[in-house]
């Protein structure tokens, strides 16, 4: 009969005249009345029928109200149950007690209905808001978990793409704070086909899943393009196209890259929003600073992305730093930042460079306090070191994980339209990638194949000779000459044979590639004639020292390299 | 001699609206159950057990009022003060004013079902 649903409300008074009122009282207003001549009858009505209003006189034999207000609550648990005390009693201390009891109201005699109805519709209105109330916390704790369910899930997935390069390798130190399953930085570093070491660091605006999202597609193209031999502005390119499509707007990632070359102790830096990054001379203790030159990733369009680079001499100890603004807009309690005024001090007072990373970590720690948590702090040293001291830790870690592809061969043709624009050897350097033995390899095939495949194209294609590069100057000529006319060939070819055999202890690959040119006169170019010290000789035999065999086949305008592997396992 | 009324018409004529057809199911539940009270009173009292004998003033003021016996109950509420003050002597006294209330109620109850 009223606006609210029907309860179920329990009536306990042992007086019978004054039962019947309420029992009739509550069933006209459309309620399931339960009843009960006592406190322990009510307990035990309460515990069968669960009804949503208690409705409690005072005084009764046995169990008297107190009592069973006390049990019923106790019975109730977390759900809220609305106890309405019966009584005739009127002083302040009775009605504390009731109230003390775990009654919530109470209803004196003589019975007033319309006040009845009034408290049992306020009461119901409490209990649902109650029962709301419990569902959706019950409702968010199980969305919380399972929210910590899917980051440890995602975490893991993000851990293997972003974690699977040489962050471990002897040169390199880094600090990620875990406290935040996912903080926006991303750091990934590998080796490049060629010895060097790409590294990358990356702050993503935003925290958690979006942050992380984003790192996932940074971090697999980082690592596929790294291995494959790709150049620091292609694969910065690549980066920030994918970022720019992915990413909503507003939505961007300030990043560092270098690419460290320890043969020749060189270093290429690419800085977009990240704050100045530091390379720490070892012999003077000077300080470099790296200053940002470009927007972060994903903001700009590829047609005007800029991708120049900063080139750096590093000398063998040298040291490169690099950070996330969490180190400079770390906080102490009083909310002063760390500043970079106090990280520069930080180097002035280091006299052990190889302590600074360490110096700067405790000096950031001491400077927040032990209460403060900082959790977007993100900080990388590469070291320049000898080239053999990288390699052997880091090239471990290169290929872990790609299919194996044994028995094959295939050939592929490059037609005088591509000649210009586009690189071989990338993309048939990622199928050598596929077999498992010969990604230890990649820097030495990568090598073989350059230099097979400018030599057919200088020579073979565009009839370049190569005597020109005799002379300085002749050298300077030649590669304008070269660039002259690639743009304008319009005829030839040249086939790249790959095969690959396997045998049990290893296996041998077989580069054959093969020119529309003439050929040239073998007698006159051995391999062993070309180790002398001309310009033009040094290439070919650098393959032949390379490769188990070098030949000319044909009339001169076909080389087969034989490149043999042992298993080390 | 008080003169608060042996029935309240107000609230007997709003129970008669919310019993319906239970009404005289009412009256009659309110005279036995009263009955019992006062014979239970009457037992209680020599016994001289004041906090038993406050109880039991206690409930029946309760019922008494909800019926609209309103000078039933404030008799019943005298026994009760005078019971928890431990000033026992006067209760058989107000004991027997409450018996002769009760006939009187329970006539005039009886006229008012009749009157309808």
């Amino acid at each position: 009969m009223s606006e609210s649903r029907s309860l179920t409300i329990l009536v306990a008074d042992d007086t019978d005249s004054d039962r019947l009122i309420l029992e009739t009282i509550v069933r006209k207003e459309g309620h399931r009345v339960i009843s009960a001549k006592d406190g322990l009858e009510a307990v035990a009505a309460y515990e069968q029928e669960r009804p949503d209003i208690v409705l409690l006189d005072a005084l009764m034999p046995g169990l008297d109200g107190f009592g069973a207000a006390r049990r019923i609550k106790e019975l109730a648990g977390e759900s809220l149950v609305p106890i309405i005390f019966l009584t005739s009693l009127t002083d302040t201390d009775s009605l504390v007690k009731c109230l003390d009891a775990g009654g919530d109201d109470f209803l004196s005699k003589p019975y007033n209905r319309v006040i009845l109805q009034a408290k049992i519709k306020s009461f119901n209105r409490m209990r649902e808001m109650h029962a709301t109330m419990l569902a959706q916390r019950d409702q968010i704790a199980r969305h919380n978990e399972q929210f910590l369910q899917e980051q440890a899930v995602a975490k893991q997935v993000f851990d293997n793409v972003a974690h699977s390069g040489c962050l471990d390798a002897s040169n390199v130190r880094y600090y990620l704070s875990s406290l935040a399953i996912f903080n926006g930085d991303v750091m990934v570093a590998a080796m490049r086909p060629s010895g060097s070491m790409m590294v990358l660091l990356g702050d993503f605006t935003g925290h958690g899943l979006p942050a992380a999202i984003g790192a996932m597609p940074l971090a697999a193209t980082f690592y596929g393009m790294v291995h494959k031999g790709f150049s620091m502005t292609d694969i910065l390119r690549e980066i920030n196209g994918k970022l720019k499509t992915i990413l909503p707007l507003g939505f961007f990632c300030c990043a560092t890259m270098i690419d460290m070359n320890f043969e020749k102790r060189r270093m290429k830096v690419w800085n977009g929003g990240l704050p100045d990054c530091f390379i720490y001379r070892k012999d003077d203790l000077s300080i470099v600073p790296v200053r940002s030159t470009h927007l972060p990733l994903g903001v700009l369009p590829n047609k005007s992305f800029k991708d120049d680079c900063e080139h750096y001499e590093l000398a063998v100890g040298d040291r490169f730093f690099m950070w996330s603004d969490g180190i400079h807009e770390a906080r102490d309690s009083t909310g002063e930042m760390f500043g970079e005024e106090r990280l520069r001090a930080v180097f002035e007072r280091n006299r052990q460079p190889e302590k600074a990373f360490d110096e700067i970590l405790g000096s950031v720690q001491e400077f927040i306090g032990g209460g403060e948590k900082n959790d977007d702090l993100s900080l990388l040293e590469i070291v320049m070191d000898e080239p053999h001291k990288v390699d052997s830790v880091a090239r471990e870690t290169i290929f872990r994980r790609y299919s194996s592809l044994a028995e094959w061969d295939m050939c592929f043709e490059i037609k005088p339209t591509s000649f210009h624009a586009f690189d071989p050897l990338p993309l048939l350097l990622n199928v050598l990638m596929e077999v498992p033995g010969l990604r230890n390899y990649s820097g030495t095939l990568y090598t073989i194949m350059a230099e097979l495949y400018s030599n057919a194209l200088e020579h073979g294609v565009l009839k370049l000779d190569s005597a020109m590069k005799d002379t300085p100057e002749g050298f300077t000529r030649y590669y304008q000459e070269r660039e002259a006319r690639l743009r304008e060939v319009s005829a030839g070819y040249i086939r790249i044979h790959l095969q690959h055999s396997t045998s049990p202890g290893g296996g041998r690959l077989t580069i054959r590639v093969e020119d529309s040119g003439e050929g040239f006169d073998k007698s006159n170019c051995s391999a062993e004639g070309l180790s002398n010290s001309q310009y033009s000789g040094r290439g070919l035999a650098l393959v032949d020292k390379l490769c188990d065999s070098v030949r000319y086949l044909g009339k001169g305008n076909e080389v087969e390299a034989v490149f043999s592997w042992v298993n080390d396992d | 001699m008080s003169t608060t009324p042996h029935l309240d018409r107000e609230i007997l004529t709003t129970l008669k609206d919310v019993m319906e057809s239970d009404f005289m199911l009412l009256i009659e539940t309110f005279v036995t159950d009263s009955r019992e009270r006062i014979r239970n009173l009457h037992e209680l009292v020599p016994q001289g057990d004041a906090e038993v004998i406050r109880r039991a003033a206690h409930s029946f003021k309760g019922s008494s009022s909800n019926i609209g016996a309103s000078r039933l109950a404030e008799l019943c509420s005298q026994i009760e003060v005078q019971a928890l003050t431990g000033n026992l002597d006067i209760i058989p006294e107000l004991l027997a004013e409450a018996e002769v209330e009760f006939t009187r109620v329970t006539t005039l109850l009886q006229e008012f079902i009749a009157v309808g």
